[in-house]
């Protein structure tokens, strides 16, 4: 444990679930509890490393196959990433009826990266942030208190809220395609109560529009909320049975177990869900 | 929740992956997937189409191992029949020859035998016509009795 002995249980479950800052104070760089007044302009600078990393990591392992592919016999290496698209073309093509270049690449993506990302999780949650304290101290002098690293990015909502926005706009933008802007208009505003009389139907709009708009709003809200909020819940009782003494080891490989479910369910109810929204988003019977 | 700045790079990072993956990882990785199926389909196809070609080779080499079969039995059929024919004329020939030499040879020995005796009878008449001539050397004229001796002679 990096925490010292004056710790307490708290403030060690704290120093785990805070990220590292970084921002600018007075047009200099600054880091982590000098960025408590910095507001909006703060970066996670360790949710940013950890995931574009991840996030490089499976672009290298795909694209390597990808150029290496052959449509003869593929090695084993091959077949496993090709297991792989196939899994979410084949998820792609059961949901989405529509021809579109961007849904599969997007849904593999997402599957992939959410799932490495999640996939920190099974790291022992003090191993990278007591290194990073070390080398802090060591390399930087800082006090290792004061050296924070979250190393799941998933636990991250900005993360999430990222992903889930990124989803959203593509349903706006599918849904502007597909049906036209007035057609999305009509559908925000003359479903689900619709009149063949003109005045009734006048004074059923802003009701249509409130349902939808909320209807609308709540997919972005769940995607992020859940993966965010599995991810964290996980985290969080890995924390706290790393807290435990010696007793953590059954518990932990218990958790972890029962994790590795969570990691690859959430990775694909969120590649699920944003094939399902945009399948909706660009069907146009309502 | 402390929402901030680190949303907006992951969301740049979300949309670069994205376009990243759909423009150089994605098309390879189906194209190779789909060309191999495709390739697969083809093939299973095309062992089908042999399957089914091997079948009715196999039925038109029977057939054809059939009419061979006869036709060879009908030619045996015919070079027997030939043969005995062949045989058959070869004898009647044989015979017609035999009889034909047998006929000259029954001639030659008929001619033979006339010009023998006819030699001899000519001999015979010169003996008696000279025997006469020894008895009678001085009493008969030659010349007056031929017609005499020429009756003999066509008695002989």
């Amino acid at each position: 444990m990096a925490a010292g002995e004056e710790l307490t249980l708290s403030s060690h479950i704290q120093h785990h679930l805070t990220n590292a800052k970084m921002c600018t104070v007075d047009g200099s760089v600054v880091f982590n509890k000098a960025c408590s007044e910095a507001g909006f302009w703060t970066w996670h600078i360790d949710t940013l490393a950890w995931s574009i990393g991840l996030g490089l990591v499976f672009l290298w392992i795909f694209r390597s196959a990808a150029s290496k592919a052959t449509t003869g016999v593929p090695g084993k290496f091959q077949c496993f990433i090709e297991m792989v698209v196939e899994f979410v073309a084949a998820n792609v093509k059961d949901t989405f009826h529509g021809k579109s270049a961007l849904i599969a690449p997007l849904a593999l993506t997402i599957f992939v990266w959410v799932f490495l990302m999640n996939l920190m999780d099974l790291i022992p949650v003090d191993f990278l942030p007591a290194f990073a304290g070390f080398v802090g101290e060591q390399a930087f002098g800082m006090d290792s208190h004061d050296v924070y690293m979250k190393i799941v990015p998933t636990t991250d909502i900005n993360m999430t809220a990222a992903l889930a926005i990124g989803v959203f706009l593509l349903m706006i933008g599918y849904s502007v395609r597909i049906k036209g802007v007035t057609g999305f208009i009509k559908e925000l505003t003359l479903h689900p109560f619709s009149s063949s009389n003109v005045a009734v139907q006048v004074l059923l709009i802003p009701f249509n529009l409130l349902l939808e708009t909320i209807a609308l709003v709540a997919k972005p809200f769940s995607l992020a909320l859940r993966l965010f909020g599995n991810l964290y819940a996980g985290e969080l009782i890995f924390i706290l049975i790393g807290a435990v003494g010696l007793i953590q080891l059954p518990l932990h490989f218990i958790w972890a177990v029962f994790h590795i479910l969570v990691i690859v369910l959430q990775a694909f109810v969120f590649m699920m869900l944003t094939i399902v929204y945009l399948s909706m988003a660009s069907s146009d019977n309502h | 929740m402390n929402l901030n700045a680190t949303l907006l790079g992951e969301l740049i990072a979300f949309a670069v992956f994205v376009l990243f993956c759909m423009k150089f990882v994605w098309p390879p990785l189906i194209n190779a997937i789909e060309a191999r199926q495709k390739k697969i389909a083809d093939g299973l196809a095309a062992s089908d189409r042999a399957e089914k070609d091997l079948a009715l080779a196999q039925d038109k080499a029977k057939d054809q191992l059939k009419d061979a079969k006869a036709q060879a039995a009908d030619i045996i059929e015919q070079a027997k029949k030939r043969e005995a024919k062949m045989l058959d004329e070869a004898v009647h020939k044989a015979n017609a020859e035999r009889e034909n030499i047998l006929a000259i040879g029954r001639a030659e020995l008929e001619a033979e035998r006339n010009r023998l005796r006819e030699d001899l009878r000519k001999q015979v008449a010169a003996l008696a016509v000279a025997g006469a001539e020894k008895i009678l050397q001085r009493s008969i004229d030659e010349a007056a009795h031929s017609d005499i001796l020429e009756k003999l002679v066509q008695e002989l």
